[in-house]
C-alpha cells in the first residue's frame, strides 16, 4: 500500500509580501520551506508506515517548479521513500481546482493507494481546498483537520477531526484523502540516514504527458478562479490597550462604558 | 576556523546542532532542576541516527571517523551537557566492545546501540577512583561460569543502560593483570542499582551504584581474554576521553557565545557593556582558549583515526579543553553580572556542567601523570 503525502513549497514568511500591482507573491530573496503543516502529514504517513509495516511506502509528492525538489529533498531527509515532482510548464496559472486535479492524476498513476495525506492549509495560498479537492476528483471520502488516527484496520480507519466545538470521531473506509492539523504529532528532524539519501535524492518528474493530463484541466486553461486584484487590509487604527489584573481591568473597562455612556 | 570537515562530519554537526536548539535548549533548565534522565531527547537522537555514528557499518551503524561523534557530542554538549552525557557515555560503554569484543558479541550488542539503546562502563568503586587498580570486585569461576559480587560506583548511564561493561578481579593475587571485563545486561539476575547520585551539575545525566550479588554469567560474556581487563580499559580510555574534551568544548562555546551576545545588549554607563575594554579582553581570552582547546582536540581525534599513539595527545585535550571550560563559564558568569548567578539564566548551569569534566574519565591531575611520563620517557 501507498501513503502519498502532498507537499507545497512556500516562502518562509508568514508575513508574505505581494507585489500589488501584479498580484502575484513577491518570491525573491525569500528562503523556499516546505510548508509547516505538510510536515505534520509527512510525520503521520511515517508513523503509519511503521505501525503498519510490510511493504507499505510514504511517497511525498509536490507540484511546481524544478526547484520544488529541494521541499522533497526536506521530506525524503525525515524519512520519506520516494518523492513525486509533478512539473511542466502546461501546470502554470494553476489553481485550487487545477492544482488538486493534476495532482489527483499524479497519484492515480503511481496507483497502489492507501492514505492520501495533505496539510490543513498552505500558509501562502491558505484555500485548504487542495486536499478536498482532490478527494473529490478521486471520488474518495475525505476527513479534514485530523488531530488523531484512532486506528486503521481492515481496510478502514478511525480518526478524531478538529471542530470549533471540540472533536468528531469519524469512520472511513481506505482509500480516503486526510487533511491534519498541528496538533496530531509532532514532525521528527531529519536523520542522518535520511540526509545523506537526500543528498544524492533525484526526483521522478512528471509531466502533463506523463500523467495523461487532459489539458483543458490544468494551469490556466483549466482554472476557473483568476486573482483580480490582491490588497492588503487596512491596518487596523486607534484602540486602547490595556493591562493589570482582572480586578483592576474590569474597573477600568466599567470606567470607559460610562465614559461613553453605553452604561 | 574551518577545520575541513568531510561532508558526513558536517551533516552530523547539523543535524546535532538541530537537535540542540529544536529539542534541548527550551527544556534543559526543566531537567535540570528536576535532575531528570531526558528519555524523550535520546529517542531523538536515536531517531536522527546519532547512535549509528560510531558503530561500524556491518552492525546496522554508519561507521563513521571519531570525530563526528565528537561533533555530535559537543553540540549536544552546547546545548545540554547532561543530556549529551547519555550519547557520549554510551560511546564510552560500547567502545570496548566494538576494539575488542568478539564476532558473537558484536553481533549481539552493536546493532542495539546502534538503534538507540543506552550502554555504560563501569570500572569505578569506593576505593578504587584514580587508583583503579584497587577494585575489589570479584568474579570467581564456576564451571563454565563465574560469580560477581561487588558494588560499583558513580557510574553514568546506569539502571537506564541495557548494556554494560565492568571490570572484576578474576584472579586478586596476579593484581591489575587478575582483572577481567564482562559484558553484562540489564535484568539479569543478581545485577541491580544502588544509590542514584544528587549532582552539583549535569543533572539531567544518571549517576548510580551498580549492586553485584551472585551474579552469574556465563564465560562468553568475557570481553577480549581473562585478565585483560586493564589493559583494555586503558586503551578505551585513550580514545573516549576525547568525548570529555568534546563535552567540554560544547558547554565552553555555548557560555563564550552567551557572554558576548549579553554583553552587546546589556547597558551600563550609558553603553553596551561590551565597549568596555575590561570585558572585551576577558572575552578575547575565552575565544582563544576554546579555538585552542578544540584544534588540539579535533587533531588529537584525527590522530586517533590514523592509527597514531594517542595516550598522551587526548589526554592533553581532555586536560586542556576542560580547564578551559571551567575558566570559560566562570568568565562566563563574571561577564554576566549578578544575572549571571541567577538560575534564570543558563550560565550558571554552564558552570556547574563544567567541573565534572575536570574530574571524570581520569582527574586532570591523572591526565598529567600520563603527559609527564610520556615526555620523561621521550625527551631526552
Ligand atoms: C504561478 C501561479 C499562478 C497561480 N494562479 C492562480 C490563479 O490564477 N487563481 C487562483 O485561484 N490561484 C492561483 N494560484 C494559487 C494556487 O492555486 C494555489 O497556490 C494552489 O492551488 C494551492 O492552494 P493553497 O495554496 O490555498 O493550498 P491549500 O489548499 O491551502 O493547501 C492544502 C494542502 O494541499 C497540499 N497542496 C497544496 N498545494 C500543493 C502543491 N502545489 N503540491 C502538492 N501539494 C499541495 C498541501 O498538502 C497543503 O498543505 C497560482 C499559483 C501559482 C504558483
Ligand atoms: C558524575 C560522575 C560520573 C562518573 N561516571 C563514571 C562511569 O561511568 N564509570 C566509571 O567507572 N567511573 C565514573 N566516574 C568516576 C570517576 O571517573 C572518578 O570519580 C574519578 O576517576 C576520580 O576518582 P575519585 O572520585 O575516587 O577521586 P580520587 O581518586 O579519590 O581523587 C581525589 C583527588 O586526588 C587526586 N589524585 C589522586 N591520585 C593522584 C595522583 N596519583 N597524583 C595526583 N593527584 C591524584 C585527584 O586528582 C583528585 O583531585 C564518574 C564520576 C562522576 C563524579
Amino acid at each position: 500500500m501507498n501513503i502519498f503525502v502532498c507537499i507545497k513549497q512556500v516562502p518562509n514568511t508568514t508575513e508574505v509580501k505581494w507585489d500589488l500591482e501584479k498580484g502575484t507573491l513577491i518570491r525573491e530573496g525569500v528562503e523556499s520551506i516546505v510548508n509547516p503543516f505538510d510536515l505534520y502529514a509527512v510525520e503521520e504517513g511515517l508513523k503509519i508506515k511503521e505501525k503498519i509495516g510490510g511493504d507499505t511506502k510514504v511517497i511525498a509528492i509536490t507540484m511546481g517548479p524544478p526547484q520544488a525538489k529541494e521541499a522533497l529533498r526536506d521530506v525524503i531527509a525525515m524519512g520519506a521513500d520516494e518523492g513525486i515532482l509533478v512539473s511542466d510548464r502546461a501546470f502554470a496559472g494553476a489553481d485550487t481546482l487545477a492544482t488538486s486535479y493534476s495532482l489527483y492524476k499524479a497519484i492515480e498513476k503511481m496507483g497502489d493507494i492507501g492514505i492520501i495525506l495533505a496539510g490543513k492549509q498552505a500558509i501562502d495560498g491558505d484555500t485548504g481546498q487542495v486536499g478536498p479537492g482532490i478527494a473529490s476528483w478521486f471520488g474518495y471520502p475525505q476527513i479534514t483537520y485530523v488531530k488523531k488516527i484512532v486506528e486503521i484496520k481492515d481496510n478502514k480507519m478511525v480518526a478524531e477531526r478538529l471542530t470549533d466545538y471540540g472533536y468528531d470521531i469519524v469512520e472511513s473506509e481506505l482509500p480516503v484523502v486526510l487533511t491534519v492539523v498541528k496538533e496530531i504529532n509532532e514532525p521528527r528532524l531529519p536523520s542522518l540516514r535520511g540526509k545523506m539519501k537526500a543528498k544524492k535524492f533525484e526526483p521522478t518528474v512528471f509531466t502533463a504527458n506523463d500523467i495523461n493530463a487532459d489539458e483543458n484541466r490544468i494551469g490556466l486553461q483549466g482554472s476557473p478562479t483568476q486573482v483580480k486584484k490582491v490588497f492588503s487590509p487596512p491596518k487596523k487604527e486607534g484602540g486602547e490597550k490595556f493591562e493589570g489584573e482582572a480586578e483592576e481591568l474590569s474597573e477600568i473597562l466599567f470606567g470607559k462604558l460610562k465614559e461613553l455612556k453605553i452604561v | 576556523m574551518n577545520y575541513f570537515l568531510t561532508e558526513e562530519e558536517q551533516m552530523v554537526r547539523e543535524i546535532a546542532r538541530k537537535i540542540a536548539e529544536e529539542k534541548i535548549i527550551p527544556v534543559r533548565q526543566k531537567y535540570d532542576e528536576e535532575g531528570k534522565f531526558p528519555h524523550d531527547i535520546v529517542e531523538v537522537m536515536a531517531q536522527s541516527d546519532l547512535f549509528r555514528v560510531f558503530i561500524p557499518e556491518e552492525y546496522d551503524g554508519m561507521g563513521l571517523s571519531t570525530l563526528a561523534m565528537l561533533l555530535a557530542v559537543e553540540e549536544l554538549s552546547y546545548g545540554c551537557a547532561g543530556m549529551a552525557l547519555a550519547y557520549a557515555g554510551t560511546a564510552l560503554g560500547i567502545t570496548p566492545v566494538i576494539l575488542f569484543g568478539s564476532e558473537e558479541q558484536k553481533k549481539k550488542y552493536l546493532p542495539k546501540i546502534a538503534n538507540g539503546s543506552l550502554a555504560a562502563f563501569g570500572l569505578t568503586e569506593s576505593e578504587a577512583g584514580s587508583d583503579a587498580g584497587n577494585i575489589k570486585t570479584r568474579a570467581e569461576k564456576d564451571g563454565d561460569y563465574y560469580i560477581i559480587n561487588g558494588t560499583k560506583q558513580f557510574i553514568t548511564n546506569g539502571g537506564v543502560a541495557d548494556i554494560y561493561v565492568i571490570i572484576a578481579l578474576t584472579d586478586p593475587s596476579r593484581g591489575t593483570r587478575g582483572a577481567t571485563a564482562f559484558i553484562l545486561e540489564k535484568g539479569m539476575e543478581g545485577f541491580e542499582f544502588g544509590k542514584k547520585e544528587d549532582k552539583m551539575g549535569i543533572r539531567a545525566s544518571i549517576t548510580s551504584e551498580l549492586v553485584f550479588r551472585d551474579l552469574k554469567v556465563h564465560k562468553s560474556q568475557i570481553l577480549g581474554r581473562e585478565g585483560g581487563g586493564f589493559l583494555m580499559t586503558m586503551k578505551t580510555f585513550d580514545r573516549t576521553r576525547l568525548g570529555v574534551a568534546a563535552q567540554a568544548l560544547g558547554i565552553a562555546q555555548a557560555a563564550l557565545d552567551a557572554a558576548v551576545s549579553y554583553a552587546k545588549k546589556r547597558h551600563q554607563f550609558g553603553k553596551p557593556v561590551a565597549s568596555f575594554e575590561g570585558l572585551q579582553y576577558i572575552m578575547a581570552d575565552m575565544a582563544i582558549k576554546v579555538e585552542s582547546a578544540r584544534a588540539l582536540t579535533y587533531m588529537a581525534a584525527r590522530n586517533v583515526d590514523a592509527g597514531e599513539k594517542v595516550a598522551d595527545i587526548t589526554a592533553m585535550a581532555k586536560a586542556y579543553a576542560s580547564d578551559v571550560a571551567m575558566q570559560v563559564t566562570t568568565d562566563a558568569v563574571q561577564v554576566f553580572g549578578g544575572y549571571g548567578y541567577m538560575k534564570e539564566y543558563p550560565v550558571e548551569k554552564m558552570m556547574r556542567d563544567a567541573k565534572i569534566t575536570q574530574i571524570y574519565e581520569g582527574t586532570n591531575q591523572i591526565m598529567r601523570n600520563i603527559i609527564a611520563s610520556q615526555i620523561i620517557k621521550r625527551i631526552k
